[in-house]
């Protein structure tokens, strides 16, 4: 019998555990992440020469419907063809049954990683506008991501925003959007033959009770500090679009405060808060965020769906009055606060102002003397 | 391959039955072909575990492993084994300390006799290798029995790897794997595809298809042999995912 030293043995654990991809044109590098039900590795593209993210079902023979559900994934990330959404270059299995789909590499950090190294606000704001188009473009599309949180959102090298692991999406029907869903012959399933009128979205702060072709997990995934009280309540037939408000309020928190909400809280105390209806201020947790900020944040962190913004686009046109210095719709200013935003906004022409009736002043008094 | 892995083991039923159930048959043909499983994967393992943890001498720790073999056929050890409660590789080195505890107790070493399944195995071999590797804190000698098991079947899945690409005339598998995986120098010296395809005289693109052919037998047969080594559906999961990350869902 050979001899297999240390090194050996971890190496064959190592590239044992590897998926095997013969066959095709990929070679696993490293492994990047692993999440509840696959692994996403780095590998490269021997066909075209370049680094690729391959992200791979860890589950052995996986049954039809585990490997139909990646196929899914995948299958919506390439519908939505968006700068801020990862793009699939591939789809595949492996000999041993198990899916596999190659994105787009992106060289950069994930916003956890950016927001400590960024220490201007409005420089986060306007990542934080970029993550909210994307969000925005896929509702849009009838989809909703359901687990965005920082470490699902890359900040490339060069100032691009992605938002990745469309893992736990969902996909809603609507008008024109469901019809075209229906017409795709992937996407037909039961629920699929609902007819557009009965799909169509509800209208902004109804909880509908939303019909979905498919599903990709019905399990309660992701970081509960970024869950909506409806996913950590397990209410999984009312999300929608509010649910991903819910996490980019989640995630505004991060990154006002650099803090997790609810962080140190164990998944059974998060769900006793929302039971209570305890709210989140980012205020207690450094006192000088701008209250309009706090407003916008807590706005989307509501409890009820009811009481946050209807859409995505409303919660950027917040966050674009702000960086804009103009009133924002979730906050109601006192007089002083509107006259200095009044200030902060036209400070130039206001300083010009003062400067010419200043000298105007002076001429006049010189001019009596 | 040499005597130590021919002895056994590697010819129990392809059935992939559990050996463990088979220790605890009536058939004593069915008894003694699962121990000579056991010993295969085990005696290594068992032999430095002793060594190193009970302090022992070469000598006495080659009666002792030999002794707890036989004893353990003869007193129907495995017997007395619940899957619902520990591992098998748990309950078996608790089974040698128990043993080896109460030989010191008595104070004589146990004689080897009767039907013993590692007869012929080459202690020497197991000696070198506690020579040339590093010795284990006295605090961690369970995690050391558990790394010298894997190392032990990972030894035997080599070998019959090597016997099977032999005999399905995919020896240039073997060797790419050989090149490639069994590199002693570790992952700083790995060789690059393109060195492997030159020296075996196939295509670089071959190298990918060939590891990837004798990755996927190398992991097959360690399955099957955790499958045999293992005595519920339950037990050969959880140990497939600590020794290979499988996730058999």
């Amino acid at each position: 019998m050979n001899w297999l030293n240390d090194e050996m043995v971890n190496h064959l654990r190592e590239v044992s555990a590897l998926p095997d991809l013969s066959g095709t044109p990929y070679r696993i590098l490293r492994s990047l992440a692993s999440g509840g039900m696959a692994t996403v590795y780095l590998a490269e593209d021997a066909k075209l020469s370049r680094q690729v993210a391959l992200k791979i079902m860890d589950v052995l023979a996986p049954s039809n419907e585990m490997a139909s559900r990646m196929q899914t994934e995948a299958r919506i990330i390439a519908r939505l063809e968006h700068p801020g959404i990862v793009p699939i270059h591939d789809v595949g299995s492996l000999p041993d049954g198990r899916v596999f789909y190659v994105m787009k590499y992106v060289h950069g950090d994930d916003l956890t990683k950016y927001a400590r190294k960024e220490g201007s606000l409005p420089e986060r704001l306007r990542v934080f506008l970029k993550v909210c188009e994307a969000v925005a473009f896929a509702h849009a599309h009838g989809v909703i991501h359901r687990d965005l949180k920082p470490a699902n959102i890359m900040v490339g090298a060069f100032g691009e925003v992605l938002v990745m692991d469309w893992g736990v999406a969902k996909i809603l029907l609507t008008g024109d959007e469901g019809t075209q869903l229906s017409g795709d012959p992937y996407f037909q399933g039961e629920e699929g033959k609902a007819t557009a009128d009965e799909t169509r979205l509800q209208p902004p702060g109804e909880i509908p009770a939303v019909p979905f072709v498919e599903t990709l997990s019905g399990t309660v995934l992701g970081t509960p500090s970024y869950m909506a009280p409806e996913q950590a309540l397990g209410q999984t037939s009312n999300h929608n679009q509010s649910t991903d408000v819910y996490s980019l309020g989640a995630i505004l928190y991060f990154l006002l405060t650099h803090r997790h909400p609810h962080e140190g809280a164990s998944i059974g105390q998060i769900r006793e808060r929302f039971l209570r209806k305890q709210v989140l201020r980012p205020r207690d947790v450094v006192s000088n965020i701008p209250r309009p900020l706090e407003a916008v944040c807590m706005k989307s962190l509501a409890t009820d769906p009811l009481d946050r913004y209807s859409k995505v686009e409303d919660l950027e046109a917040d966050i674009e009055a702000y960086l804009s210095d103009l009133a924002v719709s979730a906050y109601r200013e006192n007089v002083l606060e509107k006259a200095g935003r009044w200030f902060n906004r036209y400070r130039f022409i206001v300083l010009l102002l003062f400067a010419y009736m200043f000298v105007r002043f002076l001429v006049f008094f010189l001019a009596r003397r | 391959m040499s005597n130590d892995s021919k002895i056994r083991g590697s010819s129990f039923p392809t059935t992939q039955m559990s050996a463990i159930v088979g220790l605890r048959s009536d058939d004593l043909s069915l008894r003694f072909q699962a121990a000579e499983l056991m010993a295969a994967v085990y005696w290594k393992p068992i032999y430095k575990y002793i060594r190193l943890k009970w302090n022992k001498s070469s000598d006495d720790a080659k009666d002792l492993t030999q002794g707890f073999f036989t004893r353990a056929l003869e007193k129907d050890f495995f017997r007395s084994y619940d899957p619902s409660r520990a591992r098998f590789r748990t309950f078996l080195r608790a089974c040698v300390d128990g043993f080896v505890s109460n030989e010191e107790k008595a104070a004589h070493r146990v004689k080897r006799g009767g039907d013993c399944p590692i007869e012929s195995v080459d202690f020497n071999s197991a000696e070198m290798e506690i020579e040339f590797s590093e010795l284990p804190e006295s605090s961690s000698m369970e995690d050391y029995f558990y790394r010298e098991w894997i190392r032990s079947l990972f030894s035997m899945a080599v070998d019959i790897l090597r016997q099977e690409c032999a005999s399905a005339g995919k020896t240039t598998q073997f060797e790419v794997f050989e090149r490639y995986d069994l590199n002693e120098e570790g992952a700083t010296g790995k060789k690059t595809y393109e060195a492997i395809a030159s020296e075996v005289g196939i295509p670089v693109s071959q190298v990918t298809n060939y590891l990837a052919y004798a990755r996927r037998e190398f992991r097959r047969i360690v399955l099957e042999k955790l499958r045999e080594l293992t005595a519920s559906d339950e037990e050969f999961r959880n140990e497939a995912r600590w020794v290979l990350g499988a996730n058999l869902k």
